[in-house]
């Protein structure tokens, strides 16, 4: 396993496991619906009862992604938003908050066009935290991850259902942070798994590594935020959350009042379920 | 795999040609693509697979395609001896089929009951639905909605074939959205399905594979010429979309170093323009389905849509042996726009009485810029990689005539 540098994230779930609870992340792509409100989201959400926040950089090929994420990349994308303007926003929020972690989480190619050394030391000064780079597996482990990890920040793979025993010692070799368990075999935000799917795979996952394993794709309400923590140390949600912006859109895509009161309101809903959840006797 | 000095032994066994290639998918997808990878390395090396191969290409496909002498184009152009590979008289009328009867031999052979593929212009879907009614596999097609659109008679025919046709709206609606669709239908359904790509793109092994079923084109011409000339061509040409057909006609001709190669990519509106698809002229390097290669993109890494009259050619990305084979210098890349192709479009149906396929218009149209300049012995070879039939409306279209108040622009 990679020595583990010490993170936002690392002490975050530190501070869960003596707090007896899962986490709550919560995915919004940056920039959605336009820069101004997506900045207004993102400052309310630890406050709102975020544990950490993945932030999309907004791709035009989200390949893994289900409809709800790819519009809002698409969205976030027409009204001009680009890598330099997320880590822009991250250096915003810094500013209000020095604790709670942020990883960007995309796709490499807007990343290995930004230039990976430039890229890293610029995230690295905004105050990013960690990184989940969808298609980078870790047969492809020198182009960000090694690099990330030698400058001090984490790398966090994927596991899916179809990551098999003969597959996870070399998926978990490079990991930090923390394991991200995709609990369904699809795109973001489609079909939901039950802590009872999900338990067995999380049982494997934890015969090769001691990192804590946070589950997404697919919870969309506080009651599967909870039920997932039941067996995993974090809920990430990021479609259901996506979906409240798009529900708030007028017909040219633009944002009606209240968007961002209306996500908070969603994630402190989220919270309340993954904090109803007390893991020192249960899990 | 360890030949040194050679430009065709790639790509090493991670998938790379140099910084290109590679496996850029999610997790869910790499222990499938590490599967057929598996499957891959068995298949090739063993003797019953490639005699089944060859079973259906010469009695299903109609192999070998002649290999014949424009003579009247040659003189018009007053230079090299312009012959065609006329891969257009394949069944179903492009090269494609020889990349689908392997895949699905592949598939058949992993035990997949179920088929997946990307079209655009509709050729590639074509050839899919064909190879799935043959071995009656049920087959979806994702399609860009554009596509959908201007490609109806394509549409109808993978209908009748028995597949499914998926228009694709999101992103842009095009090529590169149904690729992307249809990795998300594999990321759905890993246990049974595959996926047929109809290029020499996407993740390891699908470039080397894909270029290893199409290499049955430049294996006849290397023997059809032997037998005509008594010795190897001296130029080769074929236009790029993905890059199959070409790099079926290169590969086996790369460590000629005597052979001279052109690839010929669309040039759309002009080169100058915003309006064109010639990643490798003006694109750079970067990643999309799986593999790194040239792109066309903004300085954002955001990918943009290519033009091209030919729907074929209409992808911003490149196989990933190509970028290598340009960096290296061993093929010359060069881009024709929609006129010239219109052009030698109807060139080459008036004077050889051959309506060729507006991707190998391409091909041709640079033919005519450069033939002249060669001696009367040079041996030219232009891989006629599919025939125009379904580009007629188009063709009417860019002339000023009605044909129907299908839209097939």
């Amino acid at each position: 396993m990679a020595e583990q540098t010490e993170t936002r994230i690392t002490k975050m779930f530190d501070r869960l496991k003596a707090e007896g609870r899962g986490g709550l992340g919560t995915f919004i792509t940056a920039g959605d619906p336009d820069y101004d409100t997506g900045l207004e989201i993102l400052m309310g959400l630890a406050n709102a009862g975020a544990d950490m926040i993945e932030f999309g950089i907004p791709f035009s090929d989200p390949m893994a992604d289900g409809p709800a994420i790819q519009a809002s990349s698409l969205r976030a994308l027409k009204k001009g938003m680009t890598l330099k303007k997320t880590l822009d926003m991250v250096r915003k929020f810094r500013k209000q908050d020095d604790v709670t972690p942020i990883i960007l989480m995309g796709y490499f190619n807007p990343i290995y066009i930004y230039g990976i050394d430039t890229f890293l030391s610029d995230a690295k000064e905004v105050g990013v935290d960690g990184y989940i780079v969808v298609d980078l597996p870790p047969e492809e482990e020198n182009e960000l991850c090694k690099p990330a990890i030698a400058a001090g920040m984490n790398f966090i793979y994927l596991t899916a259902p179809t990551t098999d025993d003969k597959r996870l010692p070399r998926v978990v070799e490079n990991a930090s942070g923390f394991i991200y368990f995709v609990s369904i075999t699809g795109i973001t935000g489609t079909k939901s798994a039950t802590s009872a799917d999900i338990a067995p795979h999380l049982e494997r996952i934890r015969k090769y590594t001691d990192l804590p394993i946070a589950v997404g794709f697919g919870i969309k309400t506080p009651e599967n935020a909870a039920d997932t923590v039941k067996v995993g140390d974090a809920a990430i949600v990021g479609s259901a959350l996506v979906r409240v912006i798009t529900d708030n859109l007028d017909e040219n895509d633009n944002p009606t009042p209240g968007i961002a009161p209306k996500v908070h309101k969603l994630v402190s809903e989220l919270a309340a379920g993954v904090r109803s959840v007390n893991k020192r006797i249960g899990a | 795999m360890t030949k040194h000095n050679t430009y065709s032994a790639g790509a090493d066994e991670d998938g790379h040609f140099g910084i290109y290639g590679g496996r850029y998918v999610a997790e869910t997808l790499m222990p499938l693509i590490l599967a057929v990878e598996n499957e891959w390395n068995k298949a090739k090396s063993d003797p019953d697979f490639w005699k089944e191969f060859h079973y259906y290409m010469k009695h299903y496909v109609g192999r070998p395609s002649p290999l014949y002498f424009a003579e009247r184009l040659t003189e018009k152009f007053g230079g090299a001896k312009v012959y065609f590979k006329r891969d257009e008289l394949n069944h179903t009328g492009a090269h494609k089929i020889n990349n689908t009867i392997g895949q699905i031999l592949m598939a058949k052979r992993m035990g997949k009951t179920r088929i997946i593929a990307e079209t655009g212009a509709g050729q590639h879907g074509v050839a899919t639905a064909t190879v799935c009614a043959l071995f009656g596999l049920p087959c979806i097609v994702y399609m860009g909605a554009t596509d959908v659109e201007r490609q109806s008679p394509n549409v109808f025919r993978m209908n009748l074939l028995g597949a499914e046709v998926r228009p694709v709206t999101s992103g842009t609606g095009t090529l590169k959205d149904a690729m992307n669709e249809a990795l998300r239908d594999w990321v759905s359904n890993v246990d049974d399905t595959f996926y047929i790509i109809g290029t020499v793109a996407g993740p390891h092994p699908y470039p080397t594979m894909v270029r290893d079923f199409q290499s049955v084109i430049g294996d006849e011409v290397r023997e059809q010429m032997q037998e005509a000339e008594g010795r190897l061509p001296n130029t080769l040409v074929a236009c790029l979309g993905g890059g199959s057909n070409a790099m079926g006609l290169f590969h086996p001709f790369l460590d000629d170093e005597t052979v001279e190669i052109i690839g010929v990519e669309a040039g759309g509106k002009g080169i100058d323009t915003d309006e064109h698809c010639a990643s490798l002229t003006l694109g750079k390097p970067g990643v999309l389905h799986g593999n790194r290669t040239y792109l066309l993109q903004t300085d954002d890494g955001q990918i943009l849509d290519g033009h091209s009259i030919s729907a074929g050619l209409d992808y911003p990305g490149i196989g990933p042996e190509h970028s290598w084979l340009k960096d290296r210098g061993r093929v010359n890349y060069v881009s024709v726009t929609d006129n010239e192709a219109l052009n030698a479009f109807q060139l080459c149906t008036k004077a050889e009485g051959i309506i060729p396929a507006l991707e190998p218009s391409h091909a041709l149209a640079h033919v005519a810029k450069i033939a002249g300049s060669y001696p009367k012995d040079h041996l030219l070879v232009l891989n006629m990689c599919g025939r125009g039939d379904k580009d007629i409306f188009a063709v009417a279209k860019h002339l000023g005539l009605d044909m129907g108040d299908t839209d097939q622009g």
